[in-house]
């Protein structure tokens, strides 16, 4: 996975800390942004940051394979929003959503830069993401137990003339 | 030719105010909410997201809401707005084989890893209308079943375990664009799928029963199809590693047809893809078989058949322009018409002259004749 900005931590840290913040990511992405704002007011309502670049809303091209397995092709469009925030101490974070939500992908920022701050790391794990993990997992072990409610049990019937 | 006509602005005016009007209707009837239209109108909300070719619930409710549920018009809507757009380039190529199944069922295999689920389905209900539904009612929850941890292979994969089936060739090469360069022939496979994918159901329904009333026949089996959840990345090159974006629902066929092989390679089925954004099964069956129809000529199959004109399919299959020139023709015409009105006064005054000479010559010939 390639790394960047994490010039002052050696490879290997550098590494395991993009692999913890795509793992956050990805829960952030799932949530609403109300869900997010909670969680940060419970961090601490105070956090200062200024956003280096305007939050922006664009598209990008979702791809596909050929076959599922095969080489990629262009499937369609769909909308992101990308928002990056700096805190005080110097620390960006980034936020990419799908969708049009410009208050979620700032939230998803500010949730990336704190989760890179030691003063903060924490408190983001115990009241933004666990929270939104949980709610998330819930959800999900519901939507399989539904869908597994129609799997189909095959029986096969024991045709008379077979029983002699 | 094309002449600037001025006039009308009032008419116009009004005009839009009255679709406005009709568009709201009935002022005591309760107005729509596009959240509404998104959870029970979803699969109008996925045909509009496929064909308008944007991922956007929200969006494509809107569209339908503004277009009065006119779907067409909904997807040239949505494909009107994504012009507004920046793009911020391409994500990784989605694994479908990662999928959160939500329906997954084969027409090859009985019992497959996984099994066969049926999820939310019209399949074998009756089609009978019902008027229950006419009254707002309470629907009670769905069942619920322990769910077993086995993932859903695919079934391409499970003939490709004994080579029974084409394997694809996974390279990532350039990968063609036809909404930043003009499509040309012959078509790669990938500009293909991509025009499939946001091409007109309707048209692709009718050329994929096409080939299996003969013209083009290509023996298919859904060999499988699959809709669920799927999540999107994208390699953002300021964050510096590939992002989670967040999840989109879509729907996968795998048809499987009949054999290839040659004095090299032992006979082994062919395939055709279907991918789409919601559950759209009919759409990604369609377009299944408008895929493998297209691969005729590199499988050295007979050609001729309409669904296998590269040309002639994928020239008609965006609605949105078929829309636009069907439709422009009740547009303004009227310096042509006067030109065409003008020759056709002129050719028919010929013809009354050569009547009326005619009809002094043939006078004593007709005569004669009786």
């Amino acid at each position: 996975m390639a790394v960047a900005n994490n010039k002052n931590v050696d490879g290997e840290t550098a590494e395991a800390a993009c692999v913890e913040r795509r793992a956050a990511m990805a829960v952030l992405a799932q949530a609403e942004a109300d869900d997010i704002e909670r969680g940060l007011r419970l961090v601490g309502d105070g956090v200062e940051f200024t956003e280096p670049r305007p939050v922006e809303t664009g598209l990008i091209m979702l791809r596909g394979r050929i076959g599922g397995d095969g080489a990629p092709f262009n499937a369609g469009e769909a909308t992101v929003t990308r928002a990056a925030v700096q805190l005080a101490s110097g620390i960006i974070g980034f936020g990419y959503v799908l969708g049009r939500d410009h208050r979620k992908a700032r939230a998803v920022a500010l949730c990336d830069a704190l989760l890179q701050a030691d003063d903060y790391r924490l408190s983001v794990e115990q009241h933004v993401l666990a929270p939104l993990r949980l709610a998330q997992q819930q959800r999900r072990v519901f939507a399989r137990a539904q869908t597994a409610a129609t799997r189909v049990d095959f029986f096969t019937l024991v045709r008379g003339e077979d029983e002699r | 030719m094309y002449v600037a006509v001025k006039g009308g602005e009032r008419a116009i005016e009004n005009a839009h105010a009255l679709l406005a009007d009709v568009r709201r209707g009935d002022r005591a009837v309760p107005e729509l909410s596009l959240a509404q239209i998104d959870n029970q109108l979803a699969l109008g909300v996925d045909r509009v997201m496929c064909e308008g070719s944007l991922y956007d619930r929200e969006l494509a409710a809107l569209a339908i809401k503004q277009a009065r549920g006119d779907m067409i018009e909904a997807i040239f809507l949505l494909r009107a707005y994504r012009t507004t757009l920046p793009r911020f380039g391409a994500s990784e190529p989605v694994e479908t084989a990662d999928m959160n199944i939500r329906r997954r069922i084969s027409a090859t295999f009985k019992d497959l890893p996984g099994g066969q689920v049926l999820g939310p389905t019209f399949d074998y209900t009756h089609r009978l209308l019902d008027h229950a539904l006419a009254q707002a009612s309470e629907v009670p929850p769905a069942a619920t079943a322990s769910a077993s941890e086995a993932t859903f292979r695919s079934v391409t994969d499970l003939l490709a375990d004994s080579s029974l089936i084409e394997a694809e060739d996974a390279q990532d090469g350039e990968v063609g664009d036809l909404t930043r360069e003009p499509l040309s022939f012959p078509a790669g496979r990938d500009l293909r799928l991509q025009n499939l994918a946001r091409g007109d159901e309707g048209f692709l329904l009718a050329l994929g029963y096409s080939t299996q009333r003969g013209f083009g026949r290509n023996h298919p089996f859904a060999g499988e199809i699959r809709y669920g959840e799927v999540e999107v990345e994208f390699f953002a090159e300021d964050v510096g590693f590939a992002v989670p974006l967040g999840m989109v629902s879509l729907t996968e066929c795998q048809m499987v047809n009949q054999f290839a092989g040659s004095g090299t390679q032992a006979p082994h089925f062919t395939r055709g893809y279907g991918l789409a954004f919601g559950q759209s099964e009919r759409k990604t069956m369609a377009m299944a078989l408008v895929d493998r129809a297209l691969r005729a000529r590199e499988l050295g199959e007979e050609t001729g058949a309409p669904a296998q004109d590269e040309e002639f399919v994928l020239s008609h299959s965006d609605n949105v322009q078929a829309t636009g020139f069907v439709e422009h023709l009740k547009l303004p015409h009227y310096v042509d018409f006067q030109a065409e009105l003008g020759l056709l006064r002129q050719l028919r005054a010929e013809f009354a002259e050569r009547a009326a000479d005619n009809q002094i010559s043939d006078t004593p010939l007709q005569d004669a004749a009786e």
